[in-house]
């Protein structure tokens, strides 16, 4: 047991405290953004010297601290740097009490995310995982308007749904192996015989539920229905929040999961990695589809969302189905993760721009943005670009890994109607560009954005650009992160 | 270290765009300087590198001015440049059309930073295509050229601008959407990303995990849609007809090349097997898009239609060039490329310039311009009869090279009989031309015309080029053929020719 492998952690948590507890005596609040933004700093220090050095798990194995762990924590901090800073005008506008716990619950919300990309076993899998949804159902009502609290509510309740179906997974694992940790669930299933995994349908069942439970978190299809609504009512920053981090740290999960415990024998993978290349079909679709007719753009993203859920789990089909010692495929579906993050953090920031000035989020309403405010409106049809997959953006890159590892694995046909759906999404995304270049200005009006906001743009903009374009160092850091080790 | 003239060129265009979208504040007359200076540097270049490239039959096949450099490491991807024979004056057109398109656009005056900024992005990506060694260099560049495409036509565009630059976009996306499958497969199947390495010697592990024939088809999709073949060219006449006169004379001129270039290079020169088992197939489609493109275009009422819908029936000639798979074809396929590259461009200038001048784009009210644009009328005349193939053009030389090549190259069944059937489309076109020039030009000289102005002189200095390099190619046509029979050499080979 080694407690300086939890720093990161203890840090977030003393930072989290330390924000509730200084919104207390000051008057302004902006402090508590930067006082939040040094905790996250200081969390990122620490994980960083930790990197390169495979250290053993902590307390007993259930905590992991490998690199896979400590590149979802970088990014989970990175993500939540970001939100920090789209939401400083939109708090002190929006949220005229409570901006204390408005952070705090930030911190804790991250700090439940950090724990569930190192979590490696499935009683810390749980209590990771409530502690990252029960700080989001919070910041989802934060309004405390009337879609706000609708969208909590249903968050909450169809989260609860979620976690007691998991639950019943995690208790029918249980029950065939008899352990809570991944590596020794993965040694009593390895210890079956072919013929007694196939007679057990309890735990067959159990990983079937496994992936129900955690669907709903990276909004699989038929997991997704609270997705729009939600995205919709909870506090912009909260929903890029939502969904670049909340389904990152998703797939972090998930990937270790089914790599450590499912992973071997090689045909019980394959099984798994034909259910998530269903889903990721079914996803794909659907949520490009259902997204053409929509007009407010929050919602608009969020079936964008569901899409992009679906090509990550073309990842997850190609990891099903490589031999453990192959990593592309992990390591593509952490590379498009980490593009994700930075092109979705960057149209939802400019998204929270322009709805700071227009108080609108409806698409059409974004006409003639190209002229009121061109850096922006170039900083979201870049970002637009890259959830195409278009090069020269990150999402291009992002694409084309995850679709190398899939055609690797022999599975052209899934990465053919993932192309087609990318042509799909393309009518609906250049809408969103048609309207701001083409359309007329509904006032002369320049669109006025803070140095925070501008701060963040610019970041998550350049970002996508060097990802982009430059792709191969990043890669070659997900490489070394997607090198994890089963116990 | 050598002087990396290719990488020069090719960014050149693009650093100009950045400079002008960010740094020159709305001063017109400013932009429109640096974009000449910026498309006239990576011209004389593009001449520098034609004049020293090595011709010597010892360089058949070999690629010149090569750049190579380690790029993404994770995925053995390289910024590999380098040009043959058969890309080198696909660059040289390139960048002519893109100067010259820098001077046609000379009158535009709505946001003209953004206008210059996405043609100079436009030009690099073409560029990029006709350069890149690298698959993924490839489909990048190729990509590239949708999102600059999309804004010119739809911002600066005439009719149905909005409705055609989205046609144009989700046809060029569905096609590259099926390349980009043909891409992965074949860097899965070779394990390589170099587009050399593939076409000398993945053949035999293409074959060996994934059917050959299944990405050719993929790829061929991509380049299809581009080029177009026949039933896939229903974009090209909308994008054509509503695009801006400059934006329409790249996209005829240079960027719907990319598809033969890519058939060429990709299809025919990695998969030959596979090209000979398709060949018939793609001849027959070739010549239904010659006949049919012809016979839609007479139909045409829209001056600019008309000129959009006979691309259609040019590109036949390329199709039909490349899949007779003959070595005097395919040079007479590259250098109808080229030639329509230059003579189509032209025409789409003087259309252009007819539009603006005379407010008016019916061919039925239209007539009796010849009065009141004299200099118009002749140039108009010389691309017309380039265009239907006159001797001393370089539409002749190049159609008359597809056709001898194809009616002697003996690899496709009744090949003869198809190239006969080709030659139809001749007369289909000298017919559609004379009716045209008939129509704008000559009968009764019309009231409502009366004020309208001929080319002004920086117009006449781009009809100039225009009709110099035409009558250059037509003239001595050995300074394109000589060029291009050292990249084809190679290719046809495969085929013993």
């Amino acid at each position: 047991m080694n407690l300086a492998l939890f720093i990161p952690e203890i840090t977030l948590a003393a930072f989290a405290v330390i924000v509730i507890l200084l919104d207390l005596f000051i008057e302004q609040k902006r402090l508590l953004a930067v006082v939040s933004i040094v905790g996250l700093a200081v969390a990122a220090v620490f994980s960083v010297a930790m990197w390169g050095n495979d250290f053993p798990s902590i307390f007993n194995k259930m905590l992991a601290v490998d690199n896979f762990a400590i590149f979802f924590k970088l990014l989970f901090l990175a993500t939540a740097f970001l939100v920090i800073l789209a939401s400083v005008n939109y708090v002190s506008e929006k949220v005229t009490r409570f901006q204390g716990e408005y952070y705090a619950l930030v911190l804790m919300s991250t700090l439940g995310m950090m724990l569930m990309s190192a979590t490696a076993d499935l009683i810390s899998i749980y209590v990771a995982l409530e502690l990252t949804s029960i700080s989001l159902y919070a910041l989802v009502g934060f309004l405390k308007d009337k879609k706000s609290t609708e969208a909590s509510l249903k968050y909450l309740l169809l989260g609860a749904v979620a976690s007691a179906i998991l639950l019943y997974g995690m208790a029918l694992i249980f029950g065939v192996t008899g352990r809570t940790q991944l590596g020794e669930i993965a040694g009593a299933i390895q210890a079956m015989s072919p013929n007694g995994i196939m007679d057990s349908p309890a735990l067959l069942m159990g990983i079937v539920l496994l992936i129900a439970g955690f669907g709903f978190k990276i909004a699989a299809i038929p997991f997704q229905m609270w997705v729009p609504d939600v995205y919709e009512g909870a506090p912009t920053p909260v929903t890029a929040y939502l969904s670049v981090a909340s389904k990152a740290a998703g797939f972090a999960i998930i990937m270790r999961v089914f790599f450590s415990a499912f992973g071997m024998p090689g045909w019980l993978s394959m099984n798994w990695g034909i259910i998530f290349a269903v889903l990721a079909v079914i996803g794909m679709t659907l949520g490009n589809i259902a997204a053409i007719p929509q007009t407010n753009i929050k919602r608009l993203l969020g079936y964008s969302s569901i899409a992009q859920a679906g090509y990550l789990m073309v990842g997850m089909a190609a990891i099903g189905f490589s031999p453990a010692a192959d990593i592309m495929g992990r390591s593509g579906v952490i590379f498009f993760l980490a593009s994700y993050a930075l092109t979705n953090m960057g149209a939802f920031t400019a998204v929270i721009v322009i709805s700071n000035k227009l108080k609108s989020d409806l698409i059409k309403d974004y006409s003639g943005m190209g002229k009121r405010a061109p850096l922006v409106a170039l900083a979201l049809t870049l970002c637009l670009i890259s959830l195409i997959g278009m090069p020269p953006a990150a999402g291009f890159m992002a694409k084309f890994y995850i679709f190398s590892a899939a055609v690797k694995q022999h599975l052209l046909w899934l990465v053919i109607i993932a192309v087609i759906n990318s042509v799909i999404s393309a009518y609906y995304y250049l809408r969103v560009v048609k309207v701001m270049w083409l359309g007329e200005a509904a006032s002369d009006e320049k669109v006025p954005s803070s140095i925070a906001l501008r701060v963040g743009l610019v970041l998550s903009s350049i970002g996508v650009l060097l990802l982009g374009v430059i792709p191969g160092y990043v890669m070659k850091v997900a490489e070394v992160a997607a090198r994890m080790f089963a116990f | 270290m050598d002087f990396n003239y290719l990488s020069t060129i090719l960014f050149l265009p693009a650093v100009g765009a950045f400079i002008v979208a960010f740094l020159c504040g709305g001063r017109s007359r400013l932009i429109k300087w640096l974009s000449a200076v910026f498309t006239f540097i990576p011209l004389a270049l593009a001449i520098y590198l034609f004049v020293s490239f090595d011709r010597s039959a010892s360089a058949a096949g070999l690629v010149q001015f090569e750049e190579s450099y380690l790029w993404i490491a994770p995925l053995n991807a390289h910024y590999h440049l380098g040009v043959d024979g058969l890309s080198l004056p696909l660059v040289l057109l390139t960048t002519l059309l893109g100067f010259l398109a820098v001077l046609i656009s000379w009158k535009i005056n709505l946001r003209p930073r953004e206008y210059f900024g996405w043609l100079l992005l436009l030009e690099m990506s073409i560029l990029g295509v006709f350069m890149s060694l690298d698959l993924l260099l490839f489909f990048i560049m190729w990509e590239i050229e949708v999102i600059p495409m999309y804004f010119l036509i739809s911002i600066w565009g005439a009719g149905r601008k909005e409705y055609s630059a989205t046609k144009y976009v989700i046809y060029t996306l569905f096609g590259s959407a099926f390349m980009l499958a043909g891409v992965l497969s074949l860097y899965f199947t070779t394990g390589s990303l170099s587009i050399l390495d593939i076409s000398q010697g993945g053949l035999g592990m293409v074959q060996s995990i994934m059917p050959a024939g299944a990405i050719f088809l993929l790829l061929m999709i991509g380049f299809a849609v581009k080029l177009p073949v026949f039933p896939l060219h229903t974009w090209l006449p909308d994008a054509h007809t509503d695009a801006p006169t400059a934006v329409s004379v790249m996209l005829a001129g240079a960027l719907i090349k990319m598809g033969g270039y890519g058939m060429i290079r990709l299809c025919v020169f990695m998969f030959p097997d596979v090209a000979e088992r398709y060949a018939l197939i793609l001849v027959i489609l070739a010549i239904i898009g010659v006949l049919y493109g012809a016979a839609v275009t007479m139909r045409q009422t829209d001056f600019k239609r008309m000129i959009a819908y006979s691309s259609v029936s040019h590109m036949g000639y390329v199709l039909l060039g490349i899949f007779a798979l003959g070595s005097v074809s395919m040079v007479g396929a590259s250098m109808q490329m080229f030639s329509h590259g230059i003579v189509t461009g032209l025409l789409f200038a003087m259309v252009g310039l007819v539009m603006h001048n005379a407010r008016e784009r019916d061919l039925r009210n239209l007539g009796g311009l010849a009065r009141q644009m004299p200099v118009i009328v002749v140039v108009f005349t010389i691309a017309g009869l380039a265009s239907l193939g006159l001797p001393s053009t370089s539409g002749f030389v190049a159609e008359f090279l597809v056709f001898v090549g194809s009616f002697a190259s003996g690899i496709v069944p009744w090949i003869e009989g198809y190239t006969l059937l080709g030659v139809v489309g001749v007369a289909l076109t000298a017919g559609y031309i004379l009716w045209m020039l008939q129509r704008v030009f000559y009968g009764p000289p019309q009231e409502k015309f009366n004020g309208v102005a001929d080319a002004d002189n920086l117009e006449r200095v781009y009809m100039i080029i225009f009709v110099v390099v035409i009558m250059l190619v037509g003239v001595y046509p050995a300074i394109l053929t000589d060029v291009f029979k050292l990249g084809v050499a190679p290719i046809a080979g495969l085929f013993g020719g």
